[in-house]
């Protein structure tokens, strides 16, 4: 499946849910997610150079009346740990979109063991979890993520599966790795 | 350096001045020198989430641009924060302002010296990154022009005001952040989801 596949249902899903920002620190997982939503007039894009200032910033939209997601890749869960205990007191409504490296084909090392602990992490944390495994679920698991965190001011991240995504490949120069 | 700018002076007259802009102290000495000033429905305060207050302050900027928002920091909490700078400037977030309440030292931990100590310049940063108007406040006479630079300058501002480290009465803000959430989101007029 390509990335492709993925990103238009969540992207449609993102509007249904009537999502004006994401804020995100990229992954090539997300690029055309990210690319869809910037090139969609009714939403804005902000990069974050840190995965920590997400959970905030969403957190000061969601005062102002604006509704956001967080995109980012798992190793970037483990920079923002203690900024979803922000959310957690506050009772602010958080989407996560993460984006899973070291659990399928993965041929980088020091992408295993965030990749690893990203669930147990974010459990501990109080996040509710959701699986996209399939490209074409894509749209129904992002409808549940966002009717859950705006519908009921939950923490939920979306775990998009490294098998829906396709493993990086690194091939050195002249075809070797 | 050591310098006779008051916090609490500073802090009452952004209060004073403030208008329609929302306010929003990030933890520590910050967040209890707002509620000194008085509360008010669009009065923040985070009793946590350190290094969060600069990049929160964006998310309400961003969702009010009509609106100009104030983050009152410690200079703790505003080195934990230096990467919502590069954000904030990449951003252009024209309405939003950073107010660095610096006394180079870690408040509510015994004092420990920050890096301003050692003469690190959060206003000279923030010029880097690209803010269009930054300020190094020291002497108490500067004031109402570092309010001017917050409340109207060209965003994105950032004043770092050198404050003394005079011991002041502890003034505790709500910690319900719930409430403190409804209460500013319906200030603004936001519809309440959960009332859907």
């Amino acid at each position: 499946m390509s990335t492709a596949d993925w990103s238009e249902g969540a992207h449609a899903a993102l509007r249904r849910a009537g999502i004006g920002l994401l804020a995100h620190v990229p992954d090539a997982g997300l690029a055309r997610l990210i690319e869809r939503c910037g090139a969609d007039p009714t939403m804005r894009v902000v990069g974050l150079a840190d995965e920590r200032e997400g959970p905030a910033l969403l957190a000061g939209a969601w005062l102002g009346g604006l509704k956001g997601v967080l995109a980012c890749q798992s190793s970037g869960v483990g920079n923002l740990v203690n900024m979803l205990g922000l959310a957690a007191t506050g009772r602010f409504p958080l989407v996560m979109i993460v984006t899973m490296r070291g659990e399928w084909g993965e041929e980088n090392p020091w992408q295993v063991p965030m990749g690893r602990a990203v669930p147990a992490v974010l459990e501990a944390m109080g996040v509710r979890l959701l699986s996209l495994e399939r490209a074409e679920e894509a749209g129904a698991v992002l409808d549940g993520a966002t009717g859950l965190a705006f519908g009921s001011e939950q923490r939920v991240a979306v775990l998009v599966r490294q098998r829906v995504l396709g493993a990086k490949r690194f091939l050195a120069a002249g075809g070797g790795r | 350096m050591r310098t006779d700018l008051d916090r609490r002076a500073l802090v009452a007259r952004l209060v004073a001045r403030r208008g329609p802009a929302l306010l929003l102290a990030g933890l520590g000495s910050p967040a209890w020198d707002l509620a000194a000033a008085g509360d008010h429905p669009h009065h923040f305060y985070l009793w946590g989430g350190m290094g969060g207050a600069f990049a929160m302050g964006l998310g309400l900027a961003l969702a009010r641009p009509e609106r100009r928002v104030v983050v009152l920091a410690g200079d703790g909490e505003a080195l934990m924060g230096l990467s919502s700078l590069a954000t904030i400037a990449a951003a252009k977030a024209s309405n939003l302002a950073l107010l660095v309440l610096d006394n180079a030292a870690y408040g509510e931990t015994g004092g420990q010296p920050t890096a301003t100590e050692a003469g690190v310049d959060l206003a000279g940063m923030a010029a880097a990154a690209g803010f269009p108007s930054t300020l190094r406040l020291e002497r108490a006479e500067d004031i109402e022009a570092a309010l001017d630079l917050l409340l109207e300058g060209p965003g994105p501002v950032l004043v770092q005001a050198r404050i003394d480290r005079r011991p002041q009465p502890l003034v505790l803000p709500p910690k319900d952040v719930v409430l403190l959430k409804a209460r500013l989101r319906a200030a603004l007029g936001v519809e309440p989801e959960l009332a859907r």
